[in-house]
């Protein structure tokens, strides 16, 4: 049995206008496209739900939370040097840095900040340093392959494997480091660690002169950039951007420059700034900035004092194994720092310190005790990230690669 | 941004406005709702008595004093204690490198605050999670969802009485929400507003 069906067959004009119709509805129609959270581009678990029409975005809407561990609830539940191993994994690309910056934030609350002696402040300087460059050169190196140059990303990558041998030396971890404590460092600069250190700063000069040359004159890679994703200053400062963020759009403002803490105001280095806001600038600045660290990191090498590097305080750091077996006073201090951490003051707290990613700010509210009564991370890729809604419209589709490289975030700290 | 002689005058010490001078003079402007300044470790805290004009304070703040860049926004739970909640403001100017801190206090049964996201659009996320953590609804808050929980989730995990182990919840589609294996380790604390001596385990359970 055959089915029969009518076909309506219009005159030629009418079919015409008829096409301009259906054409009309096809323009007229947004598409929604979910980008991630796993996507080689949003480096980590961004999604991002974005409105299309054709190629151009109409509107984005980040979606975050999907690396949400509760690290501020953990907090409330543990001592102020437990939480230490935490701070590795906000960052993840520069956990040297957060140890230092939490570690500070305590130390401020405690009133020993001022205390810390110099060789430890020195060693904080150049770990805070080597996470920098070791967080630029992942930064970059991903940033330049999501717009298509691979080259450069095996670069930095060989670079950042010597940063990691040298971490591995400095804390017996490569990755997770906890090498701060409330007070000081858990051990001094191993031998030789510091000859190991001059010859890389040597070497990755080079590497970064390298990286230079295959990026800053690449015509594909400056068409890529240059004039996309523009931030004015107004607009990143109202977001709250920071760090390099927030120097690619014109802003002169570096909190070791503006608020130093360790011995930042004793070293000479320079504070890298845009003039546009456009990811190319962005990029300048870290490029840069990584030749700042190392210029940091060869003067503390040729400043580094000898001397202790915790403070001498029974009650805020470990005292010496051997006093703990023989002497009854250090027997106490060590039970009573294990069992119920350092006897903090009741009051608040803020302290941000100047991170690869922008102000990493710590907040405690304390009612006295071991134990922060809250716990609250200021993380910058989370401001940085929530200016996605307002840049990202009226780009095309293929700049989100460029525009989410250049911002440089980290899910592990916006999402805590 | 200023012009760089405008901006050296504000910035070199003679001339540049101090923290207090700004906090003062916040306090002038809002006599009766503003108390303070607490210092504490060189930070200056001011108390905002009335919650429902902590987004005026703040837009006078940063139209008239320079406060452009809100560093966080975050909120406290003083379990068992009234007011329940306390919203903490951390703002910060660029034209004089000063930093202060805004508190206000509201109870548990209002849980609102006037939004500052059009004060400051970097609010907007931040107010977010506080909502998403605490609880704490932010009224003309132009897009109030969840942020970091999944849209759907019964609790607010942040709060004092939520526990840290977790709490099961239905969601369908969610691998699992089983409680996590912590509930019990030495340093978890009780849920309460006093200090940490108080709040240790040894405490709960006295020895003999």
């Amino acid at each position: 049995m055959t089915a029969t069906q009518q076909i309506e067959v219009k005159d030629s004009a009418a079919r015409s206008a008829q096409a301009v119709d259906d054409l009309r509805d096809v323009q007229g129609e947004k598409m929604i496209l979910n980008m991630g959270p796993s996507h080689p581009a949003t480096h980590g678990v961004l999604r991002l739900v974005l409105e299309l029409d054709g190629e151009i975005i109409t509107k984005a809407d980040p979606e975050i939370g999907y690396l949400h561990r509760g690290d501020e609830k953990i907090a409330e539940n543990m001592t102020y040097n437990q939480f230490i191993p935490y701070t590795d994994r906000l960052d993840y690309l520069a956990p040297l840095a957060n140890n230092v910056a939490y570690s500070l934030a305590v130390e401020k609350l405690l009133g020993i900040h001022d205390k810390l002696p110099e060789r430890c402040q020195y060693i904080r300087v150049i770990c805070c340093e080597l996470a920098r460059i070791s967080a630029h050169l992942l930064g970059l190196g991903a940033f330049a392959m999501d717009v298509g140059a691979l080259t450069v990303f095996l670069h930095t990558f060989t670079e950042r494997e010597k940063i990691y041998n040298l971490i591995e030396a400095l804390t017996g971890a490569r990755f997770t480091t906890t090498y701060t404590r409330i007070g000081g460092l858990s051990r001094d600069l191993p031998e030789g660690w510091t000859d190991e250190l001059a010859k890389f700063t040597q070497e990755v000069s080079v590497a970064i002169g390298e990286a230079d040359k295959l990026l800053t004159r690449n015509k594909i890679f400056v068409d890529r950039t240059r004039d996309v994703g523009v931030i004015n200053r107004e607009d990143a400062i109202d977001f709250g951007l920071t760090g390099p963020n927030l120097r690619g759009s014109n802003m002169e403002y570096d909190l070791r420059k503006a608020h130093p803490y360790l011995v930042y105001d004793q070293l000479d280095f320079d504070v890298p700034y845009g003039e546009v806001g456009d990811c190319y600038d962005r990029y300048l600045v870290r490029m840069e900035e990584m030749r700042q660290s190392v210029r940091l990191l060869d003067q503390c090498l040729a400043k580094l004092p000898g001397g202790p590097v915790n403070v001498d305080d029974g009650k805020i750091i470990l005292p010496d194994k051997q006093k703990v077996l023989s002497s009854m006073e250090e027997l106490i201090h060590q039970f009573m720092l294990v069992t119920q951490g350092q006897d903090a003051p009741a009051g608040e707290v803020y302290f941000g310190a100047e991170n690869p990613k922008g102000e990493l700010g710590f907040y405690i509210f304390s009612k006295g005790g071991g134990v922060p009564y809250r716990l609250k991370i200021r993380a910058p890729s989370f401001a940085n990230l929530s200016i996605l809604s307002h840049t990202l419209p009226g780009h095309m589709i293929s700049d989100v690669v460029a525009i989410l490289g250049s911002l440089d975030f980290v899910m592990g700290e916006c999402d805590r | 941004m200023p012009s760089q002689p405008e901006r050296e005058r504000r910035l070199s010490p003679e001339t540049r406005m101090t923290a207090k001078q700004l906090a003062n003079t916040l306090k002038q402007q809002f006599k009766g709702i503003v108390s303070g300044p607490v210092e504490f470790r060189g930070e200056l805290t001011l108390e905002v008595s009335d919650a429902s004009r902590i987004a005026e304070v703040c837009q006078f703040a940063k139209a008239e004093q320079g406060f452009d860049f809100l560093v966080d926004l975050t909120t406290i739970d003083n379990y068992e204690e009234a007011p329940r909640w306390t919203a903490v403001y951390h703002i910060y100017g660029y034209e004089h490198f000063c930093h202060l801190r805004l508190k206000t206090s509201v109870s548990e049964e209002e849980s609102e605050l006037p939004t500052v996201s059009s004060v400051w659009r970097t609010a907007n996320w931040h107010e977010r999670e506080a909502y998403d953590m605490m609880g704490i609804r932010f009224a003309g808050h132009p897009d109030l969802r969840r942020i970091l929980m999944w849209e759907g989730y019964p609790y607010f995990p942040l709060r004092k009485d939520f526990p840290l182990a977790g709490k099961p919840s239905e969601m369908p589609d969610v691998a699992f929400s089983d409680p996590a294996p912590l509930e019990g380790g030495p340093f978890v604390t009780v849920a309460s507003g006093e200090d940490s001596t108080a709040r240790e385990p040894r405490e709960r359970n006295p020895e003999g």
